[in-house]
Parts: structure tokens; sequence; C-alpha cells
């Protein structure tokens, strides 16, 4: 059995190496530090095996003047931090855990805190080598074989095998982050207050209770930073974290409406001051729950998912306003929430991030899930908005199809690629109505 | 240190090798393939930061490589004071037992061919006056066990001379570190079902480092492993017979 994130599992292994090329020839997927919610690195029905690219994982090499990164695909952000924030240099896209791959990243073009600067990995990837479903091997990059390129940014791994990603790597005064946190009473506040530190601050983002109600709906608080200076900041290089292991699952009704509600509160209430400032670890600002190994356990049996979605604020708040007001209605007992701005739409075809508020919240996996999923689906079909791959594993292939009018010019470079639909996962085949 | 590395380029010595570079050792690799070695060297040239990590073939297959590829690791660190080998085949018992001709090539491999590279390298390293000579053996090799009859058995023949080595070598200053690893996650192990107590490689790598450091006639990696290895050898052979392992 293989599972994503979430512990959803599907029968399936993974089988890994060291010459990742070797090991994909043939797969139907390649699948990284499996930390994608739901299915997306899961195998289709019928077949039992995809690749697993983390043994391949060396750094090919890296030139300190252009500050271009060459590794294997399955080298991963964790070891990249580790190896390259003592040297004042960083990963220009930090996601919220740092056991991702390389590949991962760029197969789910993912954001980070400086997406409204930044953008996502994908605007910094220069170069990709892929193992195509026929078995040649090519390198692409926006000068050479340019939709494969941009299909794949984004593109679920679906497009092709990712062996090797050439990105540009960031300069930093110092490997300390100077941080600010302050409490933020309600939606309107929140919202400004994450457009005001958009302008000033390179990372922000928002955590929000979402089960607070009434006047203290969208009460939370927002989050941000900045690389520190070197005057400011410790002389030494960040140390390890201490980590803590969940060493057993939890049973399931440990994570009800109850005790998410006592957390969120004094999560909101942990700290005294409105507004609190300082140097933090960048593991703790970029990663905070890496801390705790294994932490999916604590959802217990059943497994959880993550609805991650982008809502475009073209009447002002109104449709964050409207979905949180629906995550109320449906009674979701969730933790944290997290709201983050997004900047530009990027060069991706299929990628998630567009102008607009992203919402993502962890929901244990009940009876009505798939409903609860329909109805918020539905809201942000209705808001022109659209969902994160990375995170689905309960969305209806009709739901998707309304919310991305970019799938049929991303299927037709796919099939051009991929004539023979070798390629595909349990999320293709669920999502995108793949044949096997 | 100055480390003649026989297997960096994959699995446990992927790890001992990156360990080995990011805390300043100098490194020169040899293997079989020459792209492998190549990738395997500017990766550790970027995690070290510093230096040149020089490569050469070497194959444990055909002996008149060994001289050759440890002159060369010679000149290129300007004396070596560590050779550490972690290349070796792996099968399973039905592989081999299906296949007798893979079966001599993996005894040739893991025992007579390791032991006539150790021999060339123990050799050069008295002559300097001792140093470290690091060989991954395998828990296999302590005990007679069903699913390991033919490999265990190379690596008990490699673990006895290892034992030797140290005995009839380590007042002349010639180091002998046996490492005994047990079930660890890596690509040679890819297709079998992980036992409790698996380990991961770069865990290993730590423990095998401080064994080296330390001087350790034998490591077990990871370190529960000996008192597990302990329980079995103490096990009754007609116990053996009975259990699957």
């Amino acid at each position: 059995m293989l599972s994503g994130w979430g512990r959803l599992p599907l029968p399936g292994r993974q089988v890994l190496g060291e010459d990742l090329e070797r090991v994909a020839r043939g797969m139907p997927l390649t699948r990284g530090l499996g930390r994608s919610y739901g299915d997306s690195a899961l195998p289709p029905p019928g077949e039992a095996r995809v690749a697993g690219s983390r043994l391949a994982d060396r750094i090919l090499s890296f030139d300190p003047d252009s500050c271009v990164l060459r590794a294997e695909a399955g080298f991963s952000l964790g070891e990249l931090n580790r190896i390259f924030w003592p040297r004042r240099f960083s990963s220009p896209v930090l996601t919220g855990t740092q056991h991702v791959t390389l590949g991962g990243m760029v197969a789910a073009d993912v954001h980070g805190k400086n997406h409204h600067r930044d953008g996502t990995i994908g605007s910094h990837v220069r170069r990709l080598k892929m193992l195509l479903a026929d078995g040649r091997v090519v390198e692409c990059s926006r000068e050479s074989h340019q939709d494969l390129f941009l299909a794949t940014l984004g593109g679920m791994g679906l497009t092709g095998h990712i062996l090797e990603v050439e990105l540009v790597l960031q300069r930093i005064p110092s490997p300390w982050i100077w941080s600010e946190a302050e409490r933020m009473g309600g939606l309107d506040r929140f919202l400004a207050g994450l457009e005001q530190s958009a302008a000033e601050w390179p990372f922000t983002v928002g955590w929000v209770d979402c089960l607070a109600t009434g006047r203290h709906r969208g009460r939370g608080l927002l989050i941000r930073g900045r690389w520190a200076e070197p005057s400011e900041a410790p002389s030494e290089p960040p140390a390890p974290r201490k980590r803590l292991v969940i060493p057993v699952e939890l049973p399931s009704w440990v994570l009800n409406r109850l005790s998410a509600r006592t957390f969120n509160l004094l999560y909101y209430r942990k700290q005294l001051r409105r507004r609190t400032s300082g140097i933090a670890h960048p593991e703790s600002f970029f990663h905070p729950l890496d801390v705790l190994i294994g932490w999916n356990k604590i959802y217990g049996p059943r497994g959880f998912t993550q609805y991650a979605c982008v809502i475009p604020e073209t009447d002002g708040t109104a449709g964050v306003r409207r979905f949180l007001g629906l995550l109320t209605s449906l009674g979701v007992a969730s933790f944290l929430c997290v709201l983050k701005d997004f900047g530009g739409e990027g060069e991706g075809m299929l990628s998630f991030p567009k102008p607009g508020m992203s919402l993502s919240l962890d929901i244990p996996v009940r009876g009505n899930i798939r409903e609860m999923i329909a109805r918020l689906d539905d809201c942000v079909i209705d808001c022109g908005g659209r969902i994160y791959l990375a995170k689905d594993a309960f969305t209806s292939a009709e739901s998707f199809r309304a919310m991305e009018p970019r799938l049929k010019a991303w299927q037709e470079v796919r099939r051009r690629w991929d004539p023979d639909g070798r390629l595909a996962s349990a999320q293709s085949i669920r999502l995108l109505e793949d044949r096997r | 240190m100055k480390v003649a590395f026989l297997g960096a380029t994959r699995g446990m010595g992927r790890a001992l090798a990156r360990r080995m570079a990011e805390r300043g050792d100098a490194l020169f690799l040899l293997g079989r393939q020459a792209e492998e070695l190549e990738r395997s060297a500017r990766d550790l040239e970027v995690r070290a930061g510093q230096g040149e990590v020089g490569t050469a073939l070497c194959d444990l297959e055909q002996p008149e490589t060994f001289g050759p590829a440890l002159t060369a690791a010679e000149g290129a660190l300007g004396g070596v004071d560590a050779v550490v080998v972690t290349a070796g085949m792996f099968a399973s018992q039905e592989e081999l037992e299906a296949e007798p001709a893979r079966a001599l090539r993996l005894l040739e491999i893991n025992f007579s061919r390791t032991v006539a590279f150790c021999e060339e390298a123990r050799r050069r390293l008295l002559r300097r006056g001792g140093g470290r000579l690091c060989v991954f053996s395998s828990v296999a090799g302590d005990r007679g066990r069903k699913p390991v009859a033919i490999y265990g058995a190379s690596k008990a023949g490699l673990s006895r001379y290892l034992e030797a080595l140290d005995h009839r070598f380590r007042d002349q200053g010639l180091i002998t570190v046996c490492v005994k690893p047990g079930f660890v996650k890596t690509s040679m192990t890819a297709g079998l079902d992980p036992p409790p107590f698996a380990g991961e490689p770069d865990a290993v790598a730590k423990t095998v480092l401080r064994a080296i450091d330390r001087g350790r006639p034998v490591v077990y990696a990871p370190p529960i492993w000996r008192w597990i290895m302990l329980v079995i050898r103490l096990m009754p052979r007609f116990v053996m017979r009975r259990v699957g392992f």
C-alpha cells in the first residue's frame, strides 16, 4: 500500500534506486517524498508500481556567481537548506514543509510565503532534464521544447519523469529571519493587514481561526518576515532544531470540533501582546510543522485531506467571506487555516496560484467528506477560483473541469509528448479522466 | 583524514562519503563507472564547499585495477590514511540458487576480490606507518541463516578476514574496522519489505564514522543489530532450522 501525506492508502509500491532514469523507465509516474496530500503521487488503478526519486539526490553543480544549482530530482529542500543557508544562499521558494524533492516542487509548481513578490518555483527554474513516455531523454527550458517545459511546471509529473532540475538560488544577507506576528481581530483588518504588509515584506502569511464566528470571524495571526541583516542576526548559523516524533497513530476522535476550537483559541492567544517581533530560526519560520515528525498520524486511521483554493478578489473580500461562512455552516472542524495573498499567475500551464486570496485548511476525513468538498468546490467555482492539485483527494472531474479552463490546452501539450497516454496517476484517472 | 573510497556512489557509501566530505575529510573515489564517479565527485565537492574530489576506475572483478587506482588516490591526496570499502554485491537466496554462475560471481566479488583489494590497501597503508581500513561486511555473516546462505557465507568469510587483519596489524598502526549493517533502506534492499529496526543510510553513516574515528574493530549499524544478532547467534540449531530468518 502507498499513500499521500493525508494517509488515504491505495494499492501500490514505489521502486527506489540511485539511477532514476533506469528506475523510472516504463513507469507511469515518479514519486518524491510523498508530501502531496491526496492521490497525486499514487499509481493509477491496475498498476502496482511508481518510481521513487528520493535516492537520486546528488548535487551536480553549483556556481556561486550565477547562483545556479543543478541537482538530481530527488534532492530535497531540507538538504538544500542545510547546505546552502550557512553559505548565504536560499531556495527562492520555501514550502510549508522542507521534506519535498526538487522534482516534486517543480511538478506541483510550489509557492511559499513570498509568492506575492517572487512567484512560484517555476519562475526560478532554468532547465529540466526529463525522461519522456517514449523513453527519450530531453532537456527542456524556455528556449528549447518550451511547450514541454511550461506544461511540466505544475503538471504533476504527468508530462514526463523529471530527472534533473536547474534552479537559480537567491542570495541572503544572513541565514536568520526577522519576523513579526500581529494579532488581527477580524477578517477586514486581516485582509487589509496582508495587503499592507505585502508592499513592505518579502514573506507574509496568515493563520486564521476558521471556527470563530460573528464579529470574530477571520481573526488570527498575521506573520511577516524578511531575511535578517548580519548586524541583527546571531553570528552562528542556525543549529538543527530538536525534533519530536509522533510515534503512533492517534484515535480518530482526538480531533473533533472541541479540540480544534481549543487549539485555535490557544494559538490566537499564544502571544500576550498584540504584536511581537524578533529573530527567528528559519526552519521554524518557513517549516513550522517539520518539528513534529509524522504529525499526520494525529489525524488517526481515517486520515485527512487539505482543502487549498485560491479565490480572486474581484469583488473585494466578498468571496473569502462567503467561503468562511460556508465552512461554518458545513461544520468543518479544522485546525488553523492558512491565508495567503497571491501575486501574479506564473508560467506553468496548470499551476495553482493566481491573483487573489488563497485559503488552505486540513480536514479530517469523515463519512460526508465528498459532499463537503463538493460544496466547497461549488463555492470556489462560483467565485472564479481554483484548487491545488498537490492537496486534492476528493474533487470530482466535473468540478475540476469547471474551474480549469486551461485544462484543454495543457492536455494538448501532454498528448503531444505522451501520445499513447502511458503516464498517469491515481489523481489523473480520477480528476482528468485519463483512460487506461 | 585523506580517504580512498571504493563504493561512494551509492547507498551507505554515498551517505558516509557525504558525512566525511562535509566535515572536511579529503576524498578520492574509486569505482567501476566513470560517469557515476564524476557525478558523485561533484556532489561531494559542492557539499564540502572546498577542494577537489578526484576519481579513478577500480573494479572488484578486475584485480589488476587495484594497484593503479590506489596509486592514483595516493598521488592526488598526497598519501592516503584511510581506505573505505562499501562496494559489494547482493542477490536473494532464490536468485543465487537458480543461477550458479551468479552465485559464484557474488562469492568472488564479496569475498576473494574484496580480500585481494584489502591486501593491496593494507600493504600501502602499512608502508606509511598504518592508517584505517574500514570495510562493509554484513550481519548476514554472523550466523548461517536460510534466506542468506550464500550471501551470508561471503560476508562471514570477509568478517573473519577483517577480524584477523585487526589482530595481526593493529600494533603496527593499521586499524581495521569491520562494519556489519543490519537491514538498511537503500537501493540494494529496495525490493524487500523492511523488517522492524530497519535503518536509514545517513544514520548508519554517522555510526560508522564514529567507529572509524575511535578505531572500533567491529561496528553494528544501526547499533540495535548488535543485540539482535547476539540473540540470533545464541539460538539453538533446532530453532534456526524451524524459523524463516
